[in-house]
């Protein structure tokens, strides 16, 4: 009887097993997803930007009431006369760094959301607080219906979606390309606009494309001969154009595949048509009852060796 | 109460005593700082930043937490599933501890989260999320504790149909001082009639209840592994000894034997505390099966990493590869040694191995959610005094809960019955949560 019941459990066991196995070994026979290259994007092109930071006080000027945003003031700031952020944060969307290497070449880096193609933040919000557009590709938060659990700053490889810790009704900032100010009035982000060096570039992803290409055919000598964003985790929207490797410029060596097309295979194996789980509670319902029918009419006794 | 309950019984004894006392102020001290962590924001009592946006509120109280409270899941299947009336007497400390842990959990979870207010989310279809498996999780959970709850009500039931409430005819005769025999017998004719409304409900409700309690077994099976699921997304971040496509069903199996293991440390300390006999015949069922479990589970967890090409970096010798020899040593050591059946009848080895699985299973959770866990560079995340005050307070919470339940309620299994008249046939009791 031990020995039986055992036998049954460790094949319930399997069985569940296999079920989460097959989403596993399916997920990774399946072909990268097309890239859409009508989405709306942004490129940023380091060996232009000048560092002057317009872009970033524009960003908070335009989005200020609307996106929650507030100015940070350094340390040192008593009279609180700057807006002086030192990474993106709760109040910052968008944010310029200055890299020097060793070489004595410098060059400016300027981060904002990578609008991803396939984004893992909207992938794992569970209450549809942050949402892509289907036609602009762009990635939005809806301050309404997120819960704050943060789960979207887990999921985003670039780090980018920002809480704001110190406040009672925090919300998740992050860029989405002035979706709801500048882009509807003028029909361009707040950041490429103001850009007096040329160093953004707003415009559809495929355009966007050819033009970084066409910058790097035009002056090998100046680009590392990548562009950044165009096959990370699935291809993003924001692109780079840099002179020096992007990984000293803060921006990860990642794969091509995306996150969240691994995760969101597995769970929808597991879960097609919501089967599994109806089947196995039909299963233990009758090995249950059984179970019940046989005790009552045995008593336990028996049941035990 | 004991007298009309032959399975379970009500522990008799104080209520107020010391442990009892430091309880409360640990649970105070944790309330407290909940209170100032809404008045002032997450940041203002935790470490947490944007780059470890899950701390210990998260890695402990949700994944770590909820797997402790597997008890009532991992009994329930041994007796519903694999037929084992004999563990029965086990069930309703084991459901209890797990209403406590998952209801805790949860509340935890409103604690962490920023927007606790936009909750009704999960409850509106127009903004469902199945691609998310947290979305699933927090269902599964919000499901669960209800589930247990209404798994757990045969033991209120039981009181409310051959209680005399005492207390409460106090409680009533307290605000009422110059009470009349009319007064009297008014209370006593409202008691009759809760003690024939419930002898009428109770074996209605007995009879359905199988269909819940198989609902209490999908539920944990589906987000115990869900939990697993949720650490899917972050392939760059998890190092890779711990991402893997296999993260839900190690979670899955994770949870049982941490279930089993804390059904037997549960048993042990409170036998040891409260003067009982030990269980060891029931504990030393479960005993075995355990390393069973945890032989398949760590197979699946050898294999997967051979099958990545991972080996190397258990021997690196590194932060990452000290953590996994850590849970890996104290689970193959733990079930190694519960694969020796004489240890099975002696309380001490049964605590020892059941702490080692627990400890190894628990840190394996750590290590997904948290110590494996590398946003990137210039992040770092140790829980600050508040926030780990927080989780104790928590914890003292759901340890009081229980302390005090079981002196009011018949939870844990009778031993008299059990050690001279057992096995008993289960249809002729009153009380036992599900009829045999």
């Amino acid at each position: 009887m031990r020995n039986t019941s055992r036998r049954e459990f460790l094949a319930l066991l399997g069985a569940t097993g296999a079920t989460l196995l097959a989403g596993k070994a399916s997920g990774e026979t399946r072909e990268l997803r097309p890239i859409n290259d009508t989405e709306l994007g942004m490129l940023y092109d380091a060996t232009r930007c000048v560092g002057c930071k317009a872009c970033m006080a524009a960003c908070k000027r335009v989005n200020r009431d609307s996106g929650g945003l507030s100015y940070e003031s350094a340390p040192f700031d008593k009279d609180k006369l700057w807006d002086a952020p030192t990474d993106l944060s709760g109040s910052t969307r968008t944010l310029i760094k200055l890299y020097k290497s060793p070489e004595k070449r410098w060059s400016y880096v300027k981060y904002s959301c990578m609008h991803c193609q396939e984004p893992s933040c909207v992938s794992v919000c569970p209450v549809s607080a942050m949402t892509k557009d289907k036609v602009t590709g762009i990635v939005e938060y809806d301050k309404n219906k997120c819960i704050g659990c943060r789960y979207c700053q887990i999921a985003c490889a670039f780090n980018i979606p920002r809480f704001q810790w110190e406040r009672k009704a925090p919300q998740i900032v992050k860029c989405d390309l002035c979706s709801s100010t500048n882009l509807k009035g003028k029909g361009i982000t707040a950041c490429a606009e103001v850009c007096p060096a040329g160093a953004i570039t707003f415009g559809k992803r495929g355009d966007l494309l050819k033009d970084a290409h066409d910058r790097i055919i035009a002056n090998p000598g100046r680009y590392v001969s990548y562009i950044y964003g165009e096959q990370e985790l699935g291809g993003t929207n924001h692109l780079y154009l840099a002179g020096v490797p992007f990984d000293n410029l803060g921006l990860p060596n990642l794969p091509n595949k995306a996150p969240a097309e691994f995760s969101e295979h597995i769970q929808h194996t597991i879960y097609k048509g919501f089967i599994a789980p109806v089947a196995l509670y039909g299963y233990l319902c009758v090995r249950a009852l059984w179970n019940r029918k046989k005790a009552e009419s045995a008593g336990i006794q028996e049941e035990e060796e | 109460m004991a007298e009309h309950s032959n399975e379970f019984v009500r522990v008799h004894g104080k209520i107020f005593t010391k442990p009892f006392f430091v309880l409360l102020a640990l649970s105070l001290v944790g309330v407290f700082l909940i209170i100032v962590r809404f008045a002032r924001g997450i940041g203002a009592v935790t470490n947490l930043s944007d780059g470890y946006p899950w701390g210990i509120w998260i890695a402990y109280d949700v994944a770590t937490g909820t797997a402790i409270a597997c008890g009532g899941y991992a009994i329930a299947i041994l007796v519903y599933i694999r037929n084992r009336w004999k563990y029965h007497p086990l069930i309703r400390s084991a459901i209890l501890t797990s209403l406590f842990g998952y209801c805790l959990a949860g509340f935890s979870v409103v604690v962490d989260v920023g927007r606790p207010w936009n909750a009704y989310g999960f409850f509106t279809p127009s903004r469902w999320q199945p691609n998310s498996a947290m979305f699933e999780v927090a269902l599964c959970i919000m499901a669960y504790c209800v589930v247990q709850i209404i798994e757990f009500l045969p033991s209120v039931l039981c009181v409310l149909e051959h209680g005399k409430m005492k207390r409460l005819q106090k409680v009533f005769y307290y605000f009422r001082p110059q009470h009349t025999t009319r007064d009297e017998a008014m209370v006593e004719t409202a008691l009759e009639w809760v003690h024939s409304a419930v002898a009428w409900f109770h074996p209605k409700f007995n009879n359905l209840l199988i269909f819940i309690v198989v609902l209490g077994l999908v539920l944990p099976t589906m987000h115990q592994s869900s939990l697993g699921s949720l650490m899917l997304i972050a392939p760059t971040k998890l190092h890779p000894l711990w991402h893997t496509g296999f993260l839900p069903l190690l979670f899955l199996i994770n949870c049982m034997y941490m279930g089993y293991s804390i059904v037997i440390l549960e048993s042990i300390i409170s036998s040891f505390i409260l003067k009982r006999e030990y269980e060891v015949k029931e504990l030393s069922g479960l005993a075995h099966i355990i390393p069973w479990l945890a032989t398949a589970w760590l197979a699946v967890r050898l294999g997967d990493l051979i099958h990545r090409g991972q080996v190397a970096a258990i021997f690196r010798g590194d932060f990452y590869s000290l953590f996994f020899l850590a849970e890996f040593l104290l689970l193959a050591v733990g079930s190694l040694l519960l694969f020796n059946r004489e240890l099975w009848t002696s309380p001490r080895w049964l605590f020892i191995t059941a702490v080692m699985m627990l400890l190894g299973g628990g840190l394996y959770r750590f290590n997904v959610y948290l110590i494996g866990f590398n946003p990137g560079r210039g992040w770092h995340y140790f829980p600050s005094l508040a926030e780990a005050m927080i989780t104790v307070g928590i914890i003292a919470i759901e340890i009081l809960g229980y302390q005090v339940l079981i002196k009011l309620l018949p939870v844990l299994p009778n031993q008299h019955l059990h050690r001279n008249i057992a096995p008993a046939q289960p249809h002729k009791l009153p009380c036992v949560a599900v009829r045999g």
